[in-house]
């Protein structure tokens, strides 16, 4: 069944099936590294997801955001990389954000957007267009920030197309930060490989919210 | 391509099982701290320190880079990956003597974004922090770009010139000052034969045709300058130098450089020793000195193919702090120019 919104154990549950999507995507996310980076993307982001599993297995969170800190927590110290440190910033600045919710609805997922997309681009220093996760991030962004009155299925649906339509977009843009910037042109025809796993997560958010 | 046959145990360990091995091979001179870090055991009270750090799987830096005259502790990253803040928070700690902590490693976006976030706790701790980036590799950015440029193999030269000064200096504006010298007057350029491989996935770092050439390729793979055909050592080496001669670095007749010739891995100390041969012929000629030679495999990506230059200008102060003998499990010196 849809849902208005989740309570702090299906939050949990949700960001579990998260990290499953993101551990069965590790050959694919290292693939597409592989065309522009380093090829391990994947493999730090399937690290990240295996201590996130074991971290929300544990269990005792008050609220939401401490869900979703805990998350970023788990991302940043497990994986380190660029990938671990912006990816932990999304989760950890999210969840600050809307500190002490005892249910993740539309308004909160906007609010963990806006806050995660701002610290993710504060860290790394990418803005939109530079072939990045923010490339995803920003329009899911905007796409949740439009959705605070429907129901969170709906929202995340939303949000979810969004982050694809960027993910794909981001094929088209030449790559001007990390490892990636040194190809310029050649850096045309693939998509980024941080904005692939955020598409994966927010498609995986929805999916669950969406009783799926 | 084939996957390259390795001796490894469960292939997502290799980073941790490394450490381990590598604090074996430092023989009690060195400890594990934290999840990841080692550390100097005797560091004095009211020394100076200096942190390096990076991914793993460069071996034997970055972690390698820890000794006498060299660093007082490395944050070791997952294999290719920046050390996470926690990592690096622990290694600050444990270096930490009261006078401050210079952090020094490559300029990578992820090493830069997790440094500075160990940076931000260890400043929550009261611990002064300063952080210097390698940017070396001439072929990564233009001149008038250099926080755009990688840092690859210069770093060794760098960090044995940070780690002297560190013992002498009185304070980290001191050593900052050091440091900066070091890095401003060092420049690197690699190539790259053949790509390295991902340790758990066996899979190839970049694709090169095998009749070609990366000039000015980073050691992850990161494209340089352009792919050129494969030609003898001699032309190469030229070709390579040339990148160097035309940087913002001015070397004329009468300087004294330490010449640093790299393997990324597969390059055999037989070919870097004939590019050795032609180096010098080529500083020669233009009057330069070499006040030391550095060869061997010490900056590499796995069975990565491909070597690297690296030139340091000596000013008479780098000179001293060169001269001081150093040990660490990725070089070693004598007193003076010997090696």
């Amino acid at each position: 069944m849809a849902k208005e919104q989740l309570s702090v154990e299906e939050t949990v549950a949700m960001l579990d099936a998260v990290a499953d999507a993101i551990i069965v995507a590790e050959p694919e996310l290292s693939e597409a590294d592989r065309r522009l980076g380093d090829g391990d993307h994947g493999l730090g982001m399937k690290r990240g997801m295996e201590a996130v599993k074991a971290k929300l297995a544990e269990g005792g969170f008050e609220s939401v955001d401490k869900v979703f800190m805990a998350v970023g927590l788990a991302m940043m110290s497990s994986m380190g990389g660029a990938s671990g440190a912006v990816f932990g910033t999304l989760f950890r600045n999210g969840g600050k954000a809307i500190k002490g919710s005892e249910a993740f609805d539309s308004a909160g997922l906007a609010e963990f957007l806006k806050a995660g997309t701002e610290g993710v681009m504060s860290r790394g220093g990418a803005k939109p267009g530079d072939k990045t996760m923010v490339d995803a991030l920003e329009p899911a962004r905007k796409a949740a920030e439009s959705a605070v009155n429907m129901p969170l299925s709906e929202a995340l649906d939303g949000t979810a197309q969004a982050a694809e339509a960027g993910r794909d977009a981001s094929e088209d843009l030449i790559a001007t930060m990390g490892r990636a910037k040194t190809l310029g042109e050649a850096s045309i025809g693939h998509p980024d490989a941080g904005a692939c796993s955020v598409a994966i997560i927010l498609r995986t958010m929805a999916t669950f919210a969406a009783g799926n | 391509m084939s996957v390259p046959k390795k001796l490894l145990n469960d292939p997502n360990a290799c980073a941790s099982e490394l450490l381990d091995g590598l604090i074996l091979a430092y023989d009690g001179q060195c400890e594990k701290v934290g999840k990841a870090s080692i550390v100097k055991k005797s560091i004095p009270d009211g020394k100076v320190a200096l942190l390096v750090g990076g991914g793993s799987g460069h071996e034997p830096i970055y972690h390698g880079l820890v000794g006498t005259n060299f660093a007082d502790g490395a944050a070791c990253g997952d294999i290719f990956a920046a050390p996470s803040p926690d990592v690096v928070l622990d290694a600050t700690k444990a270096v930490h003597r009261g006078k401050g902590v210079l952090f020094l490693y490559g300029n990578y976006a992820g090493d830069v974004m997790n440094f500075d976030m160990g940076a931000e706790l260890a400043e929550d701790e009261d611990i002064e922090v300063r952080t210097v980036l390698i940017w070396d590799d001439v072929a990564s950015a233009p001149p008038t770009k250099k926080e755009d440029r990688r840092g690859i193999a210069g770093l060794v030269p760098i960090v044995k010139l940070a780690g002297a000064a560190s013992q002498v200096v009185e304070s980290l504006d001191e050593l900052e000052r050091v440091t900066l010298k070091a890095r401003d007057n060092t420049r690197s350029v690699g190539c790259a034969l053949a790509p390295g491989s991902i340790p758990a996935t066996g899979k190839p770092t970049f694709e090169l045709a095998d009749d070609m050439i990366g000039l000015g390729m980073g050691i992850h793979g990161e494209r340089g300058v352009g792919e050129i055909p494969m030609c003898p050592a001699d032309e190469l080496t030229a070709k390579m130098l040339d990148l160097i001669f035309a940087d913002d670095l001015e070397l004329a007749s009468g300087d004294e450089v330490i010449l640093f010739v790299n393997s990324l891995g597969a390059t055999t100390h037989m070919e870097l020793l004939i590019c050795n041969r032609k180096a010098r012929e080529i500083l020669a000629e233009k009057g330069i000195i070499v006040h030391q030679t550095i060869i061997g495999p010490l900056v590499g990506c796995q069975e990565m193919a491909g070597i690297s230059f690296s030139l340091t200008k000596l000013d008479d102060e780098l000179k001293k702090y060169w001269d001081m003998p150093c040990q660490s499990a990725c070089y070693s010196k004598m007193e003076g120019r010997q090696s």
